[in-house]
């Protein structure tokens, strides 16, 4: 490694200058860095050089005089003499572009690339302004299909093979590719494998010509007409960057900008999920969102005005006085969630709050590992992943573990289910639900564990050999372990998890820990105090009075409930339980995993108030129900999984009468008679600032200067890097980004500032969580997430709902024999809570005595979230039997 | 479940162990399917992409790239005319379009009755015995439209099977792979080709 990060320098001559050039940098790379464009088809700076399209050519003076070669394939040299600008390489532009236009149909005024086409722009700049072909150019059929969202013009394509190779390379699997030769050759999928990669967008942002478009923006709009804020992407906490793209108050596309979090690239959820906001440019169907206040009135909701809601909001809360509960809040913006702490916490008092719905992981686990950034995948020894399906969850973070892996990072995996992260994986280690921490223990070197894995009735869930592999990949003491943690599955206690993460911490003290939370916001959410027991900065209740005492009417004392413990309360009336409940963007009765209880949970509630931006299954069942702005329409800032903070702009206004989210809280203050004492986002921003010690030194000069990837907090922790100018063959379509005045520096840790976190919070996470034995005849249950659910993102986008599968149960061949039935059949699982009916599939990489199932699924008779039905939160794991119907 | 038969399976599973890298065996397995079924089924192509761990969009891909490799079906004997610059001068360009009249069918076609794909080649490297004609990829040395015409005729009433098999693959794909040929035979057949040779040479004169 120390070799490789060492840079050396090469001199050489490039147009009469004398540069320098990276080792391992190609020529086109740093004649770029020095202020030469070479003109490039199918270059990409975030994929391996091909030098297929010839555009590139250069000349490079040898023993036998000049010859072209192309830049994008070859590297400098000490010594080198190259020219870009001779008349030898003006020749050779001329006829590449000559021959690349013989078989393109120029029907650029109906082409949707028109406008942003690197093939316009480069026959503009570079070409012989006129064609010699006179013959009969190709035809083909237009357009094809290659995916559900993406569409090919066959005659644009110049085979530059960008999106091949992105299929490939990046996204991993090669599900287009070339066929045919000469003038026949075309992209094509598979006839029977369709190219159903959860990136497949990013095909069509980096074609450089028309030949490829997606189905939301074709014909949608010229991209002069377009407005362009830049933002970030909250479809995930990955927290891409993007520019997002609208014309007249309507969002139009959205695409990737490149920088360090997400290298350019976006998930198709994330590009496309916009819909759900505006709707789709040709769809009548409306995004199903919330346009004005609603209050029930004779058991029916009813539009009122602001007023109406927030004195029927307000006159509830007052009635209850400290008995409120607060769930939701990770799809907030860090000054929302800032706002409603300070509402909930600071004046009415409640601990109650909670931004998790019992899919997450503790917040003392988040705060007290040491933290991981993405930046430390490419340069981690190893990576340790007990999370989700990473590519459903948090999609771009998997691309770059992709990357780590491609480099030769060893990844070693602990999963329930093999997902992507296995197909890269160095060695994978196939746990059933409820033995992660055993086998985490093992890894440690604790084989106490082994003997009772062993006399699982379906014997050993994984090779041993992979156990030996992972232990000798795991560097000792954990030095550049990168730890990528999250909640593997729902139908298993979140603690069992926790408990394995701080096994790994205490056993790999220099190990650093991602942890995988996926809500957009969560960590921003759980940072400001939307989680039981903390006060916004990380910092505890106790530790936190004296700091906020002067700015904020009171602090609660104790610790309040979280989401299960609240609606439990208010399921069996017990004493403490909150009477109202305030849901914050949160729709329980789909997303909590226990379906159950929150159905009986939110009967119970005196009153509901849900403050949201879609209709949901819970604004239904509201009594109040508040709209609030959502991606794309909002100001302010967000987190995302490494704690980094940036910026989110709005781009188009919020429909009807929605306000943004630290709004609602303000004038529920004013309402209740209070202040929060702030009126502007800006203001807000300032307070967390002055207030939070995580967030000390984040100004907004800081954040205004740094590139569009954010600052990672604590501020100083890591560096921050200006804007870097944006490759415009790359990325088209992305209007040019401002020059950010910062460049690349350090910014100094504010003084006083605690490092992040604290081991010391560790300690509330248990060292051991007791596993009930296997039943012979029960199956144990794996629930993971899938990117395309029934969530209001998916559901209210039409070009991606449809591609939401129905709920099924995949279960080992072996348990469809034993019941002799045949893969496909319906069949009932039967829970200690409830039972299900659903296809079961036979699928033989599923764990023998397990049964894998997607969240927020439906069935034939089950709207919504099937899967929830079955699982029961005071349960540790979820066993279920399988039974013919 | 295999789309290929028992022993084309384990021939195919033989032949990917042969090289470092599993994905080397794709064309070798692409001719060894289409000696099964005469041209690459997309079955085929799916075994052959889990056989050499790419995607069968890939497989097809490189099927797609060379024309020795079908993709659509093909006549139970895919008769192939080089048109290439020594048989054209010794009227290769005549030979095919009599093939045509008397198949009844267009270059690249196939007979109605499923017996014979007319396919136009390039140089085929036997120039010498120029028009080269190859069935299945044999060298059958007709180079007038009467000898082709006694040959159809002859592989149509079922001759010539021991040296033509039907949806015949490349000798050579399964010499190559080092598959159950042995030394001696190779050197026997090296030796007998050097000698047709030295006839041929003998006959020229
Ligand atoms: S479709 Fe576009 S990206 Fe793909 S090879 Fe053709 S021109 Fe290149
Ligand atoms: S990975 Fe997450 S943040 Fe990135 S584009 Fe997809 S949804 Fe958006
Ligand atoms: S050959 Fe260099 S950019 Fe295509
Ligand atoms: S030109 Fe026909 S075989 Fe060589």
């Amino acid at each position: 490694m120390a070799d490789d990060a060492t840079p050396v320098t090469i001199r050489f001559t490039l147009d009469g200058r004398e540069v320098e050039a990276n080792k391992g940098e190609m020529l086109i790379a740093a004649a770029e860095r020095s202020g030469t464009y070479i003109p490039r088809f199918c270059y990409h700076p975030r994929m391996e050089p091909v030098g297929v399209c010839r555009m590139c050519l250069v000349e490079v003076e040898g023993p036998r005089g000049t010859t072209l070669m192309p830049s994008c394939y070859i590297a400098p040299s000490d010594g080198m003499v190259v020219r870009t600008d001779s008349e030898k390489v003006k020749k050779a532009q001329d006829g590449v572009l000559e021959f690349l236009l013989a078989n393109h149909p120029l029907d650029c005024p109906v082409c949707d690339k028109g406008g942003e086409c690197p093939l316009q722009d480069q026959t503009l700049a570079y070409g012989p302004g006129e064609s010699r072909f006179i013959e009969e150019k190709r035809h083909f059929e237009k357009p094809v299909p290659i995916s559900d969202l993406v569409l090919l013009d066959r005659e644009r394509c110049i085979q530059c093979s960008r999106c091949t190779r992105f299929a490939a390379e990046v996204a991993g699997e090669a599900q287009i590719a070339f066929s045919g030769r000469g003038d026949l050759v075309e992209v094509a999928p598979f006839p029977t494998e369709p190219f159903t990669s959860h990136f497949s967008g990013n095909t069509v942002q980096i074609c450089p010509v028309g030949a490829l478009t997606a189905k939301p923006y074709r014909f949608a709009a010229r991209p002069w007409d377009l407005d362009q804020a830049e933002s970030t992407c909250t479809g995930c906490s990955v927290g891409c960057r993007v520019a997002v793209q609208s014309s007249q108050d309507r969002l139009t596309r959205v695409l990737g900008v490149d920088g360090e979090v997400s290298h350019g690239w976006l998930c198709d959820k994330g590009r496309f999920g916009f819909e759900a906001v505006t709707g789709a440019h040709d769809a009548d169907s409306e995004p199903g969102r919330v346009t004005t206040p609603m209050l029930k009135k004779n058991g029916e909701l009813v539009p009122v005005t602001w007023s109406e809601a927030l004195s029927a909001a307000a006159a509830a809360l007052s009635t209850a006085g400290s008995a409120v509960g607060v769930i939701g809040g990770a799809q907030f913006t860090n000054e929302g969630a800032y706002a409603w702490v300070k509402l909930a916490k600071g004046i009415i008092g409640t601990d109650s709050v909670d931004a998790q719905l019992d899919d997450g992981l503790p917040a003392s686990l988040v705060f007290g590992l040491p933290a991981a950034t993405i930046l430390d995948l490419d340069t981690a020894n190893a990576v340790l992943t007990i999370t989700g399906d990473l590519s459903e969850e948090l999609p771009v973070l998997f691309l770059r573990l992709r990357e780590a892996a491609h480099r030769g990072t060893p990844i070693v995996q602990i999963h329930q289910h093999p997902d992507s992260v296995t197909s890269i994986a160095h060695s994978a280690l196939a746990v059933r639900s409820g033995d992660t921490d055993a086998v985490v223990r093992m890894l440690c070197g604790d084989d106490v564990q082994a003997a009772q894995l062993r006399n699982h009735p379906e014997g050993l869930s994984f090779d041993p050999a992979a156990l030996e592999a992972a232990k000798a990949a795991l560097p000792h003491g954990g030095k550049g372990l990168v730890v990528i943690v999250g909640r593997e599955n729902l139908a298993e206690d979140g603690t069992l998890t926790a408990a394995a993460a701080k096994r790994i911490a205490g056993a790999f003290p220099e190990a650093t820990f991602l942890v995988g939370l996926r809500r957009a916001n969560v960590r921003g959410a759980l940072d400001l105090g939307l989680t039981p027991g903390f006060l916004p900065g990380r910092v505890t209740l106790a530790e936190g009075q004296s700091r906020y005492a002067g700015t904020w009417a009171t602090t609660p004392s104790a610790t309040g409930l979280s989401t299960v413990e609240q609606l439990r309360a208010l399921a069996t009336g017990a004493a403490g339980a909150p009477s109202v409940l305030v849901l914050l963007g949160s729709d329980p009765l789909t997303d909590l995993p226990d379906g159950a209880l929150a159905a009986a949970g939110l009967a119970k509630a005196t009153t509901t108030i849900v403050v949201s931006g879609h209709h949901t299954a819970t604004t239904a069942q509201a009594d109040i129900v508040l709209p609030v702005t959502v991606a794309n329409e909002r100001t302010g800032t967000t987190t995302n999984v490494e704690g980094r903070v940036s910026v989110l702009a709005p781009a188009v206004a919020a429909p009807g009468q929605a306000w943004s989210d630290w709004t609602i809280a303000t004038a529920l203050a004013d309402a209740l008679g209070a202040d929060l004492g702030l009126e502007t986002v800006d203001a807000f921003a300032a307070e967390i600032a002055a207030l939070a010690p995580s967030h000390r030194g984040l100004s907004a000069q800081l954040l205004a200067g740094a590139s569009g990837d954010g600052i990672i907090i604590p501020v100083g922790s890591s560096p921050i890097h200006g804007a870097q100018p944006l490759d415009p063959t790359a990325f088209p379509g992305v209007k040019a980004v401002p020059a950010r005045p910062l460049g690349t520096e350090q910014a100094s840790l504010p003084e006083g500032a605690p490092a992040s976190g604290g081991a010391a919070l560790l300690a509330a996470i248990p060292e051991a969580v007791s596993v009930p034995g296997p039943d012979g005849y029960a199956l144990r249950l794996t629930v993971q997430r899938r990117l395309y659910d029934g969530g209001a993102t998916v559901t209210n986008s039409p070009s991606l709902a449809p591609l939401v599968d129905g709920a099924t149960v995949k279960v080992h061949p072996s348990a469809l024999d034993r019941l002799g039935v045949a893969s496909g059949t319906v069949v009932r699982l039967r829970s200690a809570a409830a039972h299900l009916d659903l296809p079961a599939i036979s699928d033989k990489t599923v764990i023998k005595g397990t049964a894998v199932l997607s969240f927020n699924h439906a069935t034939a008779d089950h709207a919504g979230n099937a899967a929830a039905s079955l699982i029961d939160a005071s349960a540790v794991v979820t066993d279920v039997r399988m039974e013919t119907r | 479940m295999s789309h290929f038969s028992p022993a084309l399976r384990a021939k195919a599973e033989a032949t990917v162990a042969l090289y470092p890298k599993k994905r080397s065996a794709l064309i070798p397995l692409c001719h060894l399917a289409q000696g099964q079924d005469g041209y690459l089924t997309e079955a085929a192509m799916v075994e052959i992409g889990e056989l050499c761990e790419v995607t069968a969009a890939e497989v097809r891909g490189t099927a797609t790239f060379y024309d020795m490799l079908h993709t659509d079906p093909v006549g139970k004997y895919v008769v192939g005319i080089c048109t290439n610059i020594a048989c054209m001068l010794a009227g290769g360009d005549d030979l095919l379009e009599h093939a045509e009249q008397r198949l009844g069918c267009a270059v690249g076609g196939t007979t109605t009755d499923g017996l014979f794909t007319l396919e136009e080649t390039e140089c085929l490297a036997d120039c010498d015995i120029a028009p080269c004609v190859q069935v299945n990829h044999r060298f059958v040395r007709t180079t007038t439209p009467e000898a082709l015409d006694a040959l159809l005729d002859e592989l149509a009433a079922g001759g010539r099977v021991d040296e033509i098999p039907s949806h015949g693959t490349l000798i050579r794909v399964e010499r190559t792979v080092g598959l159950q040929v042995p030394k001696d035979v190779i050197a026997e057949e090296r030796a007998a080709a050097g000698a047709a040779q030295a006839a041929r040479m003998e006959g020229s004169k």
